[in-house]
């Protein structure tokens, strides 16, 4: 079960990193764009803009901590 | 569709277009997938590289300070392993259709080059600090040279071959990660393993040529250029995944490329004045 635990963690290091939140929105602003694509074709732009307030939000998260600390 | 038409990209995908965009013509397919060729052989070489270089520096601290054998047991065991793991999730991934594929591997890679962008951007404007060959080198040694001997069957030295092995693992899993995900999308496993394999033995090459860390290797420039090319094809390849038309198709990558690049370097620049206006 240790292990297993581990392993787990190692992947969810691996992929999800240091702060969720960045994994919550791009799934999020997919979903939004998949909603999106379904009623019009300009849906293209959706995703680079989430993806920059993503990287606005964990930045902020990040030098906070740095701040904090 | 009304009126819509199916043209085929440079990854060879049929999709449907509004008839507003125009046919395009076999030059211009021709140089659109030069483009992207280009773009996955440097992304994949780039990558590879700072991450070659990172697991260099295990090794070698490791080989020069309790002896080659077990520290190079080490590190073929572990490229086994990353082999294996290439063999079994290559075809995998390459029997999905595009759309699931891209958008799979798009949500990764953003989640993956946004963590890499992050760090890249707090290195950059001083919040987090830079990478240091030299001194990771240094602490490894110490580490090896505290460490006591425990030897198991076929292998003499257990602490340098699992240090060797952790090393080439952790760092040629992100190797092996970029390499297959771009590999598979644009339809050129081969090619993606080819710039990964080319840009390990440079380090390689070089690391035994000056036995020692590549200190002066570019490294966290590397990084910062390597973060911007896995988010941007994140980006790029998600959004496509998830059903959107990029206006050109995939002669818009360059543009979101660049996009990518202007968020992160003004971000380096806000928080470059902020920290100075903390500092004062």
């Amino acid at each position: 079960m240790g292990k297993l635990k581990a392993f787990g963690l190692f992947w969810y290091d691996f992929v999800i990193g240091d702060d969720p939140l960045v994994a919550v929105l791009i799934i999020a602003a997919l979903a939004g764009t998949a909603g999106l694509s379904t009623h019009t074709t300009a849906s293209w732009w959706l995703l680079p803009v989430i993806v920059t307030l993503a990287l606005a939000a964990t930045l902020a998260r990040a030098v906070g901590k740095k701040k904090g600390g | 569709m009304s009126g819509a038409r199916e043209r085929r990209t440079a990854s060879g995908e049929r999709r449907a277009q509004g008839s507003a965009q125009l046919p395009k013509t076999p030059t211009s397919r021709s140089y659109i997938k030069r483009v992207g060729t280009t773009f996955l052989l440097l992304s994949v070489f780039l990558a590879c590289a700072v991450e070659a270089v990172e697991a260099l520096t295990i090794v070698l601290a490791v080989g020069l300070t309790r002896g080659w054998r077990s520290a190079l047991q080490g590190v073929a065991a572990g490229l086994l392993l990353l082999a294996a793991v290439v063999a079994v999730l290559g075809p995998a991934l390459t029997v999905l259709p595009l759309k699931t594929l891209r958008l799979v591997v798009g949500g990764l890679l953003l989640t993956f080059g946004l963590q890499w962008l992050r760090k890249a951007i707090l290195r950059a404007s001083g919040y987090k600090d830079l990478r240091d060959e030299a001194a990771a080198y240094q602490r490894g040694v110490a580490a090896a040279q505290e460490a006591a001997a425990d030897k198991k069957p076929l292998v003499d030295d257990w602490y340098a071959f699992t240090l060797s092995f952790k090393g080439v693992v952790l760092e040629g899993l992100e190797v092996a990660f970029i390499a297959l995900t771009f590999g598979a999308n644009q339809h050129d496993i081969p090619l993606a393993a080819l710039a990964a394999v080319a840009a390990v033995l440079t380090v390689c090459a070089a690391g035994v040529a000056i036995k020692a860390p590549l200190a002066r290797v570019p490294e966290n420039t590397l990084k910062f250029a390597v973060a911007v090319m896995l988010t941007g094809f994140g980006t790029f390849w998600g959004a496509e995944g998830a059903g959107a038309d990029w206006p050109g198709g995939d002669a818009f990558l360059p543009a979101v490329l660049a996009y990518v690049l202007l968020v992160a370097v003004g971000a380096v620049w806000v928080l470059k004045r902020r920290r100075a206006a903390w500092a004062s």
